[in-house]
């Protein structure tokens, strides 16, 4: 147990790490592409972060996860119409409003169990995403394009990528650090027990409803500031982060990395985002490639890419 | 008054009353033993007074409040827990962890989300001693699921007993052991006695007779018989319903 952490300590060090020197790479490379796909790799690693905390520890399978992306970039496009522009209350409102939609979504959704949980978090993310498509006030079906990015103190410093891309990181690390803390609390505990054998829970005493209403409600909080990061990243806004694909996408990304570990999440969204592009410039039937490479990856290790690197590493 | 009281209970699945109009009072400090033969709904009465199956009708008084209509956690933090027949643990988590989970639900809330909770010694000491009085202490850092049957069985009853419960409903503590395991077990129970209420279902009837301070005899959902083990021996109701059930057994 203990090495494994320490091994997972020294995963998220190399990983983070190379995220860190990444801008210096593509400033070398002269690619500044670069660090507009890293960007969006960073925000999906956050969404995919949130969603196995709740998948990988909680057990709940939501296929609507895409909704709070999609609440966390109108907030940007709303307040920022609206003249508030401190990124700061950008996530602040995505978080309020996430809560309260998780809070709600959460409570119906955890009636049910295993597939009526995964088409019911489905179905509400949907109700999500016809809101937005007919709110024609901000494009409706097509989406607003946002006439400048989040300000930090006033100033736009996030108009410059790479200040963007390090604030991204930043957040991601920040959420990394509070997740692993979560899943190793009392909380976590209750939280992973309720999924291993929720009547044993109940007979010591726990009520697992209550704990995993909560859990529910932090992983749409933070899913909620990957869409704020999505949203700065590309200046622009619409109905489609909320697309139910893009709830599959979330959910193929942590089965990817491996779920139930976080930092497996973080590598799936990564190598994920990374495949689509690659895959991208070979064929332009590249899903079907990216859908081969998944089968095999699961096929060959339940859990995930990083159960690759477990063994390698044993 | 008994410490649990229990009045005109009753389930019924379809038209099958498997508990029916039962009454039953266990006095503090007494290990109450219920037995019967197979189907007589010995189970389905645990599952009932635990809060995991749902009553048509009837109270459940515990330590003077009604407990009827009340979740089985609620129940378990009142002071009334359970084992499982089944072996109900938490196979992915440590030994330790099972035990300790059962401490720190009624140790101070849950709801704290960032300090390590594999640090609190309070919780751990406490889940040691448990795990030390069934006798697998020295399994405390091996995954649970990796234990034998009969280690299973010692650690359903670690758990049960790290609720620090009032009254223990005990469903067939020694099912599936044998030898040592079972003898282990029944040691602990016996030392458990005036320290804890216990209600004891089990079908090794050597165990039952040597442990039970009182007995009573479940048959068709309701209770024939409650007394000390010579008269519940003895009583022609009893001896006719288990010769009943041999006599369709050989019949069969």
């Amino acid at each position: 147990m203990t090495r494994l952490t320490l091994t997972r300590a020294w995963a998220a060090t190399i990983l983070f790490a190379a995220f860190a020197i990444l801008p210096m790479i593509a400033q070398a490379l002269g690619d500044s592409y670069l660090i507009v796909i890293a960007t969006r790799i960073l925000a999906y690693a956050i969404a995919a972060l949130a969603l196995d905390l709740i998948l990988g520890y909680g057990g709940m399978v939501s296929f609507g996860h895409a909704a709070y992306l999609g609440i966390g970039a109108y907030a940007v496009a709303i307040l920022g119409r609206a003249g508030i522009t401190d990124l700061g209350a950008h996530m602040l409102a995505a978080i309020a409003v996430a809560a309260v939609f998780a809070l709600i979504t959460g409570a119906i959704s955890l009636r049910t169990r295993g597939i009526y949980f995964i088409m019911i978090t489905l179905a509400f993310a949907q109700m999500g995403y016809f809101f937005f498509v007919s709110l024609s006030a901000y494009g409706g079906d097509d989406g607003v394009t946002l006439n400048a990015r989040s300000t930090v103190f006033g100033q736009p410093l996030l108009e410059n990528n790479t200040a963007l891309y390090y604030t991204a990181l930043a957040l991601l690390i920040g959420l990394y650090l509070l997740a692993v803390a979560i899943t190793r609390s009392r909380f976590g505990r209750v939280l992973t027990g309720a999924r291993e054998n929720p009547l044993r829970m109940q007979a010591i005493g726990f009520s697992p409803f209550r704990y995993q209403l909560t859990a529910y409600v932090i992983s749409g909080c933070m899913a909620s500031i990957a869409g704020v990061m999505l949203a700065n990243q590309a200046s622009y806004v619409s109905p489609s982060y909320m697309d139910w694909h893009r709830s599959g996408e979330l959910v193929v990304m942590v089965v990817f990395g491996g779920i139930g570990n976080l930092l497996g999440a973080v590598a799936g969204a990564t190598i994920a985002l990374l495949l689509e592009e690659w895959l991208a410039l070979l064929t332009k039937h590249w899903p079907i490639l990216f859908g081969l490479i998944l089968v095999l990856v699961v096929l060959y290790s339940r859990d995930g890419l990083s159960g690759f690197f477990r063994r390698n590493r044993s | 008054m008994s410490l649990l009281d229990v009045r005109g209970l009753r389930k019924a699945y379809g038209a099958l009353n498997v508990t029916d109009d039962l009454n039953l009072s266990v006095e503090k400090g007494e290990l109450h033993a219920i037995i019967g033969p197979n189907g007589a709904g010995k189970s389905t009465l645990i599952a009932q007074l635990s809060g995991q199956a749902g009553s048509d009708a009837g109270s459940v008084r515990f330590d003077g409040a009604e407990m009827m209509g009340q979740p089985m956690h609620a129940r378990v933090r009142a002071g009334m827990s359970r084992s499982f027949q089944i072996t109900s643990i938490l196979p992915g988590f440590t030994v330790l962890e099972n035990v300790a989970a059962a401490v720190q639900a009624r140790r101070g809330s849950s709801f704290r989300f960032f300090a390590p909770v594999a640090g609190e010694r309070a919780l751990n000491d406490t889940a040691m001693e448990a795990l030390a009085r069934v006798g697998i202490a020295e399994r405390a850092a091996m995954r649970a699921g990796s234990l034998s049957h009969g280690e299973k069985r010692q650690l359903e009853l670690a758990i049960a007993l790290a609720t620090a419960p009032k009254l223990l409903l005990l469903d067939e503590p020694l099912a599936g052991t044998s030898g040592q395991e079972a003898e282990r077990l029944v040691e602990v129970m016996r030392s458990l006695k005036g320290e804890v209420t216990l209600v004891l279902i089990e079908h090794d009837m050597d165990a039952v007779f040597s442990l039970a301070d009182r007995i009573s005899v479940l048959v068709y959902g309701r209770i024939i018989a409650t007394g000390r083990p010579d008269e519940v021996r003895t009583d022609p109701k009893v001896r006719a319903a288990y010769l009943g059930e041999e006599t369709a057994e050989e019949g069969a």
